[in-house]
């Protein structure tokens, strides 16, 4: 059958395929789909740099205009991996500079970029349109300076909460006057000011320009002038939001506002003078998105604003809204679809605003299209999350953090189980699931039962026993990543799923109770798995086998079980199942 | 550093061995242990080296989980909080309760001084303090009881810690001024 459509009009066909999974699919169907699918892919996704290598990808995707990639595993935000245990760009796109002199669009997330990969980016693609680094670190401002220099064709410059050393603010004038490409420009995470007068000249002759996300260093002041000259914005985020409280600079900002009608998302806000909040305001009926979460103001002010936008989809912000915001927001936005809750005071002991468990409850009840939560509170109950379980059985992310580890029901001083147990069983579409507060194996067990669309799950300081692990793997059908910490799970519910493990793309534990003994009798039962034993206190021989190790992290790959770039704190167990250390 | 102060992966006083399920829904108030280093250092000590005996509440790494360019928003915040107002407590002799109020608000003495008046209805002298009204006083750091005016005004904002209205017959013993 496969022979009667010449490979043009398979080629055709498979055009109209976007998602990787659909293109996965169709190159399992037999050989020569497989060939002709690998021959018009344009694009890839790789989710874990070390499941593949940059030979494999080349070998079987030579038409590659589109790469997408991450690193470190998730709890890197937090500082569970230590520094120097890899993820770095460079053997990508030192390999990719060779293979594919086309390449337009690299998108990395997690890894260790260097200036001199940056260098090598700006001057290997003569097509080069888009270089988003979410979260990444290991360059600096000169870096940046080569890809302003060198990339004529550039439309997309994001550097979203990488960690940039920020040598000086001149790398920006380093985008010549013949640029005049740029669709989405964020140097929000950048501290050193940039030399304004650059800035406004770069904006005033990019046309296209839809995303612009300022820096912290970006006055008040100068915003004006800056989103006089691209009223075709559609993202904005500011810099700085405070000024001298002066009349002319008030209606020179809202005058600016008011001829943006295409504006949809607005962020920025640090240091916010809540006068000039109102500025933005003839905005306000076409937001779908605001990140206020680093506006330190009172719920008052940040209700003002929040009741402006009626059509808000998505909000990040601050605890200092309380619970009294929150329900004035589920009074205001019935649109709402993502929701998020910072700490303004994370480490503090005593609780610095009114927000509870109650400000998710009305959020909840009163947003019927609310399916994504991170919520950081300091007191929960069963009641409210039974009572949001019930009210919003859509939701697909729900990521609480109770800020003091295994807080119990703060009305009954019960674990948590039922109220999680509740979300679970409700919301049948879950993917994403974070959980924290006093929890036994129970909730896993419930996790185990009802949790069967679950992608993603976090878990910390939760749990009696291996049981309570042994639940997740043998029941989530779905998952991919599982990330644990601080719980009491351990070797038996490991090598009891190993075969599970495999059908993840990774599992991370650590200060949990796994041997050094089960580390390697895994890696010998599952030659597909990595094992990766991430310990600094020394060769993990050194120790007794049923030793606990500190960290250990399991992920499938088809690339070679050392990795070249291995640091000293890393054993990987190899084929003959010796333990081999750099 | 001392070994109450390490800084651990696991929770303080937790041993990672002991795999019983009873947990205790009470928790004993913790202690807080001194920040003596940001929440980003890697814990390089495992939990096997833990005393069994309950360690003072040391910072857990990478609890709660908050990015770090988040944390120092934070930080920033509660600096900016603690700047953004002053407020002492006032009293005025022979009232029955005390009032509050944000030092930060005033721009200087006289600014002070006709707030206070209108606040408690009564008139404040300004020179001389010749004991026939009110004479305003505060307390400063180190609890002494000073006589409001003597000291510039950036001065008097950080270091006054409670106001008193005192009757100008009291007051008689810190007039001093020219």
């Amino acid at each position: 059958m496969a022979y009667s459509f010449p490979e043009e009009v398979l080629e055709h066909v498979f055009s109209f395929l976007s998602s990787p999974r659909d293109r996965n699919a169709v190159s399992l169907v037999c050989k020569s789909w497989y060939e002709i699918e690998r021959w018009c892919r344009h694009r890839i996704f790789v989710g874990n740099c070390y499941a593949v290598s940059p030979e494999i990808v080349i070998r079987r995707f030579p038409e590659l205009r589109a790469v997408e990639m991450k690193g470190k595993p998730h709890f890197a935000d937090f500082n569970l991996v230590p520094e120097g245990w890899g993820a770095y760009a460079y053997p990508w796109i030192a390999a990719m500079a060779e293979a594919y002199p086309f390449l337009e669009e690299i998108k990395l997330k997690r890894m260790v970029v260097t200036d001199e990969s940056l260098e090598l980016i700006s001057k290997s693609y003569k097509n080069f349109k888009s270089l988003v680094l979410t979260s990444c670190e290991g360059f600096t401002t000169d870096g940046l300076a080569s890809i302003a220099a060198n990339c004529r064709h550039l439309k997309e410059l994001d550097l979203r909460e990488s960690e940039v050393e920020d040598l000086s603010g001149h790398w920006l004038s380093h985008f010549p006057d013949s640029c005049t490409s740029l669709v989405s420009l964020n140097m929000s995470c950048l501290g050193s000011e940039v030399s304004f007068s650059a800035l406004e000249r770069l904006v005033a002759r990019s046309p296209n320009l839809r995303t612009l996300r300022l820096n912290r260093a970006v006055p008040l002041e100068k915003l004006a002038n800056l989103v006089r000259h691209a009223p075709q914005l559609v993202e904005l985020g500011t810099g700085a939001y405070s000024a001298e409280i002066r009349s002319d600079t008030f209606s020179s900002l809202a005058d600016a506002f008011s001829a943006c009608k295409q504006l949809k998302a607005l962020s920025g806000f640090w240091d916010v003078v809540p006068s000039y909040l109102p500025a933005v305001y003839s905005a306000c009926s076409g937001i779908t998105s605001l990140n206020l979460s680093y506006a330190a103001i009172p719920s008052s002010d940040l209700v003002k604003l929040i009741s402006q936008c009626q059509n808000l989809q998505r909000l990040w912000v601050l605890d200092y809204i309380e619970d009294s915001g929150l329900e004035a927001l589920a009074a205001s936005c019935k649109d709402l679809q993502e929701l998020r809750v910072f700490p303004s005071d994370p480490f503090g002991a005593e609780p610095n605003v009114s927000l509870t468990e109650q400000g998710l409850v009305s959020v909840s009840e009163g947003c019927p299209k609310l399916e994504s939560v991170l919520y950081f509170c300091r007191q929960m109950s069963n009641a409210a999350l039974i009572a949001i379980a019930r009210s919003r059985p859509n939701f697909i992310r729900f990521r609480l953090c109770i800020i003091e580890p295994q807080a119990a029901d703060y009305l009954t001083l019960e674990p948590l189980d039922a109220g999680f147990g509740a979300i679970v069983e409700n919301c049948k579409e879950l993917r994403r699931l974070s959980m924290s507060g006093l929890l036994t194996d129970r909730v896993f067990k419930y996790i185990g039962t009802h949790a069967k669309k679950l992608e993603m799950l976090s878990i910390a300081f939760a749990g009696d026993s291996d049981l309570g692990l042994h639940h997740v793997l043998s029941g989530c059908d779905s998952l991919r990543k599982l990330e644990i910490r601080d719980c009491p799970f351990g070797d038996k519910a490991l090598l009891a799923n190993a075969a599970k493990l495999e059908t993840m793309r990774s599992l991370w534990m650590s200060s949990c109770s796994v041997s050094f003994g089960a580390c390697k009798l895994l890696a010998q039962k599952m030659p597909r798995l990595n094992v990766e034993v991430i310990d600094e206190r020394g060769p993990p021989d050194s120790r007794l086998e049923s030793c606990s190790v500190e960290r250990v992290y399991v992920y499938r790959t088809v690339a070679s079980r050392q990795r070249l770039d291995i640091p000293d704190f890393v054993w990987t167990l190899d084929e003959d199942s010796s333990m081999r250390y750099s | 550093m001392p070994a109450d102060l390490n800084l651990r992966l696991g929770l303080p006083g937790s041993d990672q061995t002991d795999v019983d399920a009873a947990k205790s829904n009470k928790r004993a108030s913790p202690e807080k242990a001194e920040d003596t280093a940001s929440n980003g250092v890697p814990a390089a000590k495992s939990a096997d080296d833990h005393e069994t005996a309950p360690a003072p509440k040391a910072q857990i790494v990478g609890w709660p989980p908050v990015k770090s360019y988040r944390k120092s928003t934070a930080a920033a915040v509660k600096k900016a909080e603690a700047e953004s107002g002053m407020y002492v407590k006032v009293s005025m002799d022979g009232a029955p309760y005390l009032r509050k109020i944000d030092i930060k608000l005033y721009n200087g003495y006289s600014h002070l001084l006709t707030a206070l008046e209108d606040m408690f209805k009564l008139s404040i002298e300004r020179e001389g303090y010749k004991g026939s009204e009110y004479a305003p006083a505060y307390e400063d750091k180190d609890g002494d009881l000073m006589l409001v005016g003597d000291v510039p005004w950036e001065m008097f904002m950080s270091s006054c810690k409670r106001l008193r209205i005192m009757r100008g017959a009291d007051a008689r013993g810190l007039g001093c001024a020219q």
